[in-house]
């Protein structure tokens, strides 16, 4: 989950980075406010949208007339299809230099990455390779000080920037360990004052769903369309894509592999959904109805079970044709545990289901569309 | 012969009074897997499938000699239950749960790696080693019979499907392996294709991919450099739209990264056979070993 630029910082702050001292404010009279405490300003949109700033959602302002004004534009404007309804207003600060600094996490290496270079404010992927210091973290022992000294030197940074620095990547560091973070990125690390000092002027900070249950304090930010929200609900992995023939298969790759071999046979899959494994009868149905109030031209569902019953899912799709009714083809591709009785028990109310899987996504494409495509 | 697992293995089952710790640990001892034992802290001295209740892992390895470990426990406990197993001496850790965060599966994988312990998972099926009877897993029994073919799979359900059709084709398994489906996991296609590559029982190799990540790209360079035997592989994900997470947490197409026809590329360069649809690989196999 992405947290906005201010919760960002504020979750930077919290371990030592010096942010700027922005005001979170949600009305033009909170950011005149702001701005008198604070001087010349930019007016920061805090939208989950990246070039919000050519968008038009970060203005500056040079008195707290300015600032209710410019505010009152951002507050309520919609940016890439979010309404803003906070800025940020941060002070106006002169850059000397700008550096990039972030932590991810290395699926192949296994460990935290650090990487910073000297040519921040642009997105990283357009910095050429050799201008980026790479360095990992061995997450059983920590950042030690000495590896932020040996990356703040390769960045060109010594003396006190460098001891600066090394606080900025210990706070990121310590930030990320604790909430979780997949992602802490500060770009630009902004070097102010005449060269003296190091300011976050913009974070990023992305904190991995899996350990959302650890966090409570950050507020839920609801990705994807309604119908994702909906299935989401139900527990079960989906996403929705612009085909017309539903689909239900159990298991990640498996539903993958059906959406494959449906277009294989020249249909047009409207979504991805994993009905997971060993899920009782009544997820299973729920998403099954989901699936039909999207209005499919058909519906194909392909089982392979091993946790996953076949009757169960026989008896769930039983029961949604029994209280709604089904009016659009269905195929049903069953095989593994419990197959035999499942396919019986779909067949005595009127529902075909086969045993290969290329012989089912070949039928459920003809039903569909009334010919073989 | 098989890789990581065999009749020698001795499997302690942490959870196993959950519902599903019980159920697949009846099912691996009606595989013929040496089960000895389990553990929950609160119920030691019961018994479940006749087999002895630990009240830790360390009594499971001293009492009951195992040497290996498969976690039914809930993702919140995770890291503290893999590090038990791998403190006291577990050499093969299967990681079922899924969601487990990636930072402690991180620490998990630094741990392992000081005490030499290997790490599956987490968020997999598990492995399982036909004709040695050896099942450490959640997968279905009945599809598979000892035979010449290794497979490696980052997913379940479609691995299944495939080792049903090489079964039903008449081709056998030395061992089958669930990477996970994971952005971070113990043993990834590059391991596996070391081991298969060694296993002198192994005569073809099979490998189910997916969208997302480089581990495909990484194996097809392995391969390329290192590998004699016959591989064959099927991709899920050829479907599937950038950006979008499609179940599996490493399973996304992120930019260019990741894409179907990147892994497909780099395969077929490395001589591997990549069947269009998940049947054909049974037919590939079949070919390759004649």
């Amino acid at each position: 989950m992405k947290l906005y630029e201010y919760l960002a910082k504020r979750m930077m702050a919290e371990h030592g980075v010096p942010t700027g001292g922005g005001i979170l404010c949600e009305t033009p009279e909170q950011a005149e406010e702001a701005a008198r405490k604070i001087g010349p300003c930019a007016i920061k949109a805090q939208v989950l949208v990246g070039g919000r700033g050519k968008a038009g959602g970060i203005k500056l302002a040079n008195t707290p007339e300015e600032a209710k004004v410019r505010a009152s534009e951002i507050l309520g404007m919609n940016l890439k299809g979010f309404t803003v309804d906070k800025v940020l207003v941060d002070p106006q600060i002169k850059i000397e230099k700008e550096f990039y600094v972030s932590i991810t996490l290395d699926g192949l290496v296994k460990l935290p990455l650090i990487m910073a270079s000297a040519f921040g404010g642009v997105e990283i992927e357009s910095v050429a390779h050799e201008n980026i210091v790479f360095s990992h973290v061995d997450i059983t022992t920590g950042l030690l000080p000495y590896q932020t000294r040996e990356i703040a030197r390769k960045i060109g940074l010594t003396g006190d920037l460098a001891k600066q620095f090394g606080k900025v990547l210990i706070g990121m560091y310590n930030a990320f360990r604790k909430y979780d973070a997949e992602l802490v990125e500060i770009n630009p690390l902004a070097l102010t004052e005449n060269g003296t000092k190091l300011v976050a002027a913009d974070g990023r900070f992305n904190v991995e769903d899996d350990a959302l249950f650890r966090h409570p304090e950050f507020p839920t930010v609801e990705e994807g369309t309604e119908l994702e929200q909906k299935v989401k609900k139900i527990g079960l992995a989906f996403v929705q894509l612009d085909g017309d023939i539903a689909v239900m298969a159990n298991g990640a790759g498996m539903a993958m592999g059906t959406l494959d071999v449906l277009s294989a046979y020249g249909g047009r899959p409207a979504n991805f959904l994993d009905a997971g494994g060993g899920s009782g009868v009544e997820p299973t149905a729920q998403a099954f109805d989901a699936l039909l109030g999207t209005k499919p031209k058909g519906i194909f569902v392909n089982i392979f079970g091993g946790i996953t019953r076949c009757d169960l899912v026989a008896e769930a799709i039983i029961q949604v044709k029994k209280s709604k009714g089904i009016d659009v083809p269905l195929v049903v591709r069953m095989v593994g545990t419990n197959d035999v009785r499942g396919r019986e028990m779909l067949a005595e109310n009127g529902i075909e289901a086969y045993t290969e899987m290329g012989e089912a996504a070949r039928a459920a494409v003809k039903a569909a569309y009334g010919k073989e495509a | 012969m098989a890789v990581i697992i065999n009749k020698d293995t001795r499997v302690v089952v942490q959870g196993i009074t959950g519902s599903q710790g019980q159920f697949h640990a009846g099912q691996m001892l009606a595989f013929g897997t040496q089960v000895v034992g389990g553990v929950n802290f609160d119920k030691a001295g019961q018994e479940i499938h006749g087999v002895p209740v630990y009240a830790t892992v360390h009594e499971a390895v001293a009492k009951g000699g195992a040497n290996a470990s498969i976690m039914f426990v809930p993702a919140p406990g995770a890291k503290d239950a893999a590090y038990e197993a791998i403190n006291a001496g577990i050499k093969v850790l299967v990681l079922i749960p899924e969601h487990v965060p990636t930072q402690e599966t991180m620490e998990i994988m630094q741990y392992a790696k000081q005490y030499g312990c290997r790490v599956i998972g987490p968020n997999t099926f598990g492995l399982i080693s036909p004709g040695e009877k050896a099942k450490m897993g959640i997968m279905p029994n009945h599809i598979y019979r000892p035979g010449p073919v290794g497979v490696v799979a980052r997913s379940g359900t479609l691995s299944y499907e495939i080792a049903f059709t090489l079964t039903n084709a008449g081709l056998g398994q030395t061992t089958v392996i669930g990477m996970g489906g994971d952005r971070v996991i113990g043993t990834n296609f590059v391991d596996a294709l070391e081991l298969f590559n060694a296993d002198p029982a192994t005569e073809a190799i099979v490998m189910v991919g997916e969208i997302g990540g480089i581990q495909e790209e990484m194996a097809a360079e392995y391969i390329k450099a290192n590998v004699k035997k016959p591989v064959v592989a099927y991709l899920a994900g050829k479907a599937a739209p950038a950006g979008k997470r499609m179940g599996h947490a490493g399973a996304i197409i992120e930019g260019n990264r990741g894409t179907y026809q990147s892994k497909v590329e780099a395969l077929t360069g490395a001589g591997v056979k990549v069947a269009a649809l998940p049947w054909e690989v049974a037919e590939l196999v079949g070919k390759a070993l004649k």
